[in-house]
């Protein structure tokens, strides 16, 4: 096989990678992406859909503020907003000690431009009626809110296409190999080599960093997500509630979508199912939040395969191993909102060597030795 | 006869009656009618599409196409097509 | 206590393996949706509404007198769980729901999947008017609660369903407006002489349900192609093009569809048993051997839930299926039983197999369907949203197959999770793709299999 010479090679074509073809190509530079199944297929597709920053790690905010940039001007740039609305994001306090939790982080936010306004119980109610008795506090924030998974990281990878990547899906890695200056990436069908190689491979993004000696502690995980019947639209902010068990949208078109806990995966087979046992579970938490959606039928339920990581924050940035390697997996259930800026991160690492947005927390040297 | 589906009674009309609600109005039935049945024998649909906006009175009549669920109070949402008429049931379309 | 074994359905095939396994001393628990035993072939009206055998099922009263029969003396050997959906399974546990409100679990050891089958339907311009109905469900209408679905119906359609139907209506004195038969009378007379050799009986009650309609006097079209149901609140007219290519414009109040049937599979595909295109049916089937059994381990299938076979191919494999389960158990098992069974099933298989050729699914009527025509009846896409997405200047790149599509549009994802539509995206996408429909793909199954209510579930009593 005649390898195929290119600049940088993306392994994965979730939102991150996607993003990061995108952003290399519209920089001229020549990529391939390599996707095992369909860009978008596992984390980054099948996702709850949350736009949020309210409630995200510190380490992840200014990428997340970032990544709100691009989100905002989606429509001009990759040709659709991917049904993105900002109907902005209520947590939810279901106890004092959760209402604690919301004061909290207030001041963090705060440090980081991001702006919350805390919502008393009396105040909440007013605003929110529909509120179940159970819940006690919200911190509501204006400029988050939500988009459907299924459309974002196909419509940036065609967006990359259009700009010049080389999009290659059904593409499953067989192997890599380096020599000091190249990396050689093969496929079934293909080889491809490549000064650069850039592994956004979700979950299996560890077993690539272990291939280069840094082995990063991931498991898998997968949400456990239903979607109602279309009801009336009433519940327009996003709801999540301190700890995460919950966490609940109504769409315009009227259904309405909840997760929490997790369902089955087997990342080795590449198949995953929902947990009808947690299913129910979150029933009575979504119940809890909003009483009157009691009786209305769910028509389906889903999940997919993320990669986690022990701290809950993705590994971003350079490989502490190997030259020429960049990592930006194990994105913990936070992918969605963070993919469009990652890759404007992640081109600009390869491009420039360095980037304005803050990653070092996020490095994936905090798990060596 | 009603506007929409013309639904008739070929057989079986010596039943006994029954009333029940239908919408928070009297509508009368037979007994072994469902729910389905009985609405659109009175009105010719029994829900309303919600992306359509059109007019609905099942399709499969049999539990498959989701098409006539509607809200039975005391047991939620039911399929029409699947619920018989009992007296003095209450029925929402909406 | 004996582990349990788990029939789903009370149709024919589940009635039969039920009868097998009470026999053998098995104490079945048999989950059906339906009010009472029958499934839908011989479903019987709800209480009150007392109707004689002869009147509800015509020439095949015989049988389902014999199968109603059969379970109400199985009945106190068997746990019976009518209203009963099973909308989840997951290894060896199912997950219930009853009454449209009760949630259980139950736990086995083999199961028979046995939930008969659907119409299958394509769209067409205003099918989703009140009036319009598929060929099974203006059966079940008549059947069940005495109604007809209108003063001048018509009839589209192809296969055994859609003249038997004619036939019942006429006999219950419901106008018809016209029978529409996409297979043309020359295809029937040319696979008529296989047909009697190969089951006379069935044969010959085709010919007479025929003959009675041709007395009747019912405009009869053959070989024709629907084009459009027109009205605004009802079906008003219904415009085909006849066998000869002329356009005919048919005045009706309602209307019924059915292509043959398609298998109900979505059980089958959660419990993780593979699938294959039936270039034969032209559906999408779960694997499974003569005796039912399935590459999942404890997992069986029987009925046209399997593969479309009909009602008496369904008695045989049920009973054929809860021998295998019996056998997995270690329980005797009676060969030459076995054998009768298989070799009666290969019998039926080749009757159907003439049958399957005679009225294949007219797919190409797909092709020239307005774009407007809406596709997916919960979600209202259209033909044109689903082709949208495939185009080059689509906002997504190309989808590959159909759950992709489904992904991009909303096809097949609404309440009844493309039960109706799933199949007609596939053959669209197939075209659109210059591919074949084993390519474009089938959309998988989610749980719940049907809708399941949101209400506050104790899921510690559940386990």
């Amino acid at each position: 096989m005649t390898p195929v010479e290119t600049d940088v090679v993306v392994v994965g074509g979730g939102g991150a990678g996607c993003s990061t073809a995108w952003h290399l190509a519209l920089r001229n530079t020549r990529v391939v992406l390599l996707e095992r199944g369909l860009v978008g297929g596992q984390a980054s597709g099948v996702n709850y859909g949350g736009v949020r920053q309210q409630g995200r790690d510190p380490a992840e905010l200014p990428i997340s503020a970032r990544s709100r940039e691009i989100w905002q001007k989606l429509k001009s740039l990759i040709g659709t907003e991917a049904e993105y609305v900002v109907s902005g994001h209520l947590k939810l306090a279901r106890n004092d000690e959760e209402a604690k939790d919301l004061e909290r982080y207030l001041e963090v936010a705060a440090g980081y431009g991001l702006e919350l306004r805390y919502l008393p119980e009396k105040e909440l109610k007013q605003e929110f009626p529909w509120l179940g008795p159970k819940v006690v506090a919200g911190s509501y924030c204006a400029t988050d809110g939500a988009a459907n998974p299924r459309l974002l990281a196909p419509a940036i990878a065609r967006a990359a296409r259009d700009a010049g990547a080389d999009i290659r899906q059904q593409a499953e890695v067989v192997d890599i190999a380096h020599d000091g200056d190249t990396f050689t990436v093969a496929t079934k069908e293909a080889v491809f080599r490549a000064p650069v190689l850039v592994n956004t491979a979700g979950y299996w993004g560890g077993a690539i960093a272990e291939r280069f000696g840094e082995p990063a502690p991931i498991s898998s995980f997968s949400p456990n997500m239903a979607v109602t019947e279309p009801i009336p639209y009433f519940i327009v902010p996003n709801l999540g509630v301190v700890g995460g068990d919950i966490y609940l949208r109504q769409i315009d078109r009227g259904n309405v979508i909840f997760g929490g806990g997790r369902g089955f995966g087997d990342p080795e087979r590449v198949r995953s199912r929902p947990s009808a046992l947690r299913t129910m579970e979150s029933f009575a938490l979504a119940l809890e939040l909003v009483p009157q959606l009691k009786g209305v039928e769910v028509i389906r339920s889903w999940t997919g395969i993320d990669g986690d990581m022990p701290d809950h924050i993705p590994v971003v940035g350079p490989s502490s191993t190997t030259k020429g390697l960049f990592h930006a997996f194990g994105f913990s259930g936070h992918g969605f909102q963070l993919g469009p800026g990652i890759g404007a991160i992640m081109s600009e690492l390869v491009l420039d060597g360095k980037t304005p947005t803050p990653i070092e927390p996020l490095s994936i040297g905090r798990f060596a030795g | 006869m009603p506007k929409y589906m013309n639904l008739t009674r070929v057989s079986g009309s010596q039943r006994p009656r029954l009333d029940f609600e239908l919408d928070g109005a009297r509508c009368g039935a037979l007994e072994g009618d469902t729910v389905l049945t009985a609405a659109v024998m009175r009105d010719g649909y029994v829900r309303r599409s919600e992306f359509d906006q059109g007019m609905r009175a099942g399709f499969c009549w049999m539990g498959a196409c989701q098409d006539c669920w509607v809200t039975i109070e005391g047991r939620g949402r039911q399929r029409a097509c699947a619920t018989v008429v009992e007296q003095g049931m209450r029925v929402k379309r909406s | 206590m004996t582990a349990a074994v788990a029939i789903i359905g009370a149709g024919p095939a589940g009635v039969r393996a039920a009868e097998v396994l009470v026999r053998a001393g098995v104490r079945p628990r048999v989950f059906d949706e339906g009010l009472a035993a029958g499934g839908r072939i011989y479903q019987r009206p709800p209480g009150a509404f007392k109707r004689s055998a002869k009147e509800l099922y015509g020439l095949e009263a015989a049988k389902a007198e014999r199968v109603h029969n059969i379970f109400a003396k199985l009945e106190k050997y068997l746990d019976y769980r009518p209203q009963t959906l099973v909308w989840d399974i997951a290894g060896k546990t199912l997950f219930t729901l009853t009454g449209g409100t009760a949630y259980g679990t139950e736990t086995f050891e083999q199961i028979i999947i046995a939930p008969g089958a659907v119409d299958r339907v394509m769209p067409l311009p205003g099918w989703t008017l009140p009036g319009v109905t598929t060929l099974g469900g203006a059966q079940i209408a008549l059947k069940t609660q005495g109604v007809a679905i209108g003063e001048k119906v018509a009839l589209v359609g192809s296969g055994p369903l859609l003249w038997l139907l004619a036939h019942q209506y006429v006999q219950a004195g419901a106008p018809l407006a016209a029978l529409v038969d996409t297979t043309s009378f020359a295809a029937k007379a040319r696979a008529s002489a296989a047909m009697m050799a190969g089951d006379a009986a069935t044969t010959l009650k085709g010919v007479y349900y025929t003959a009675t309609l041709r007395l009747k006097r019912i405009p009869i079209h053959e070989g024709a192609v629907p084009v459009a149901i027109r009205g605004e609140e009802r079906p008003r007219e219904l415009l085909i093009k006849d066998g000869k290519g002329r356009d005919v414009t048919i005045a009706c109040d309602a209307v019924a569809l059915g292509w043959g049937l398609k298998p109900e599979t979505r059980l089958a595909d959660i419990a993780g048993v593979p699938f294959d295109y039936d270039e034969v049916q032209q559906n999408w089937i779960p694997v499974r051997e003569m005796s039912g059994k399935t590459a999942v381990q404890g997992v069986y299938l029987a009925g046209d839930g399997a593969r479309i076979g009909g009602a008496d191919m369904a008695e045989l494999a049920g009973a054929r299926a809860a021998w295998a389960v019996l056998g997995e158990r270690g329980a005797f098992v009676d060969e030459d039983e076995v054998n009768r069974l298989e070799r009666a099933l290969k019998k039926e298989a080749a009757y159907r197999d003439v049958l399957d050729k005679l009225f294949p699914f007219p797919s190409e009527i797909l092709a020239g369907l307005p774009e407007e025509t809406v596709l997916c009846r919960c979600e209202g896409v259209s033909i044109a949203g689903l082709k949208r997405t495939c185009a080059a200047d689509a906002v997504a790149m190309t989808p590959l197959e159909v759950n992709r599509a489904k992904a991009f549009t909303r096809v097949g994802m609404g309440r009844c999770q493309g039960r109706m539509c799933g199949h007609t995206a596939s053959e669209i996408l197939a075209r659109e793709l210059k591919c074949g429909v084993r390519e474009a793909g089938r959309l998988r199954a989610q749980p719940p299999v049907k809708p399941v209510p949101l209400v506050p579930v104790t899921t510690e009593a559940l386990t």
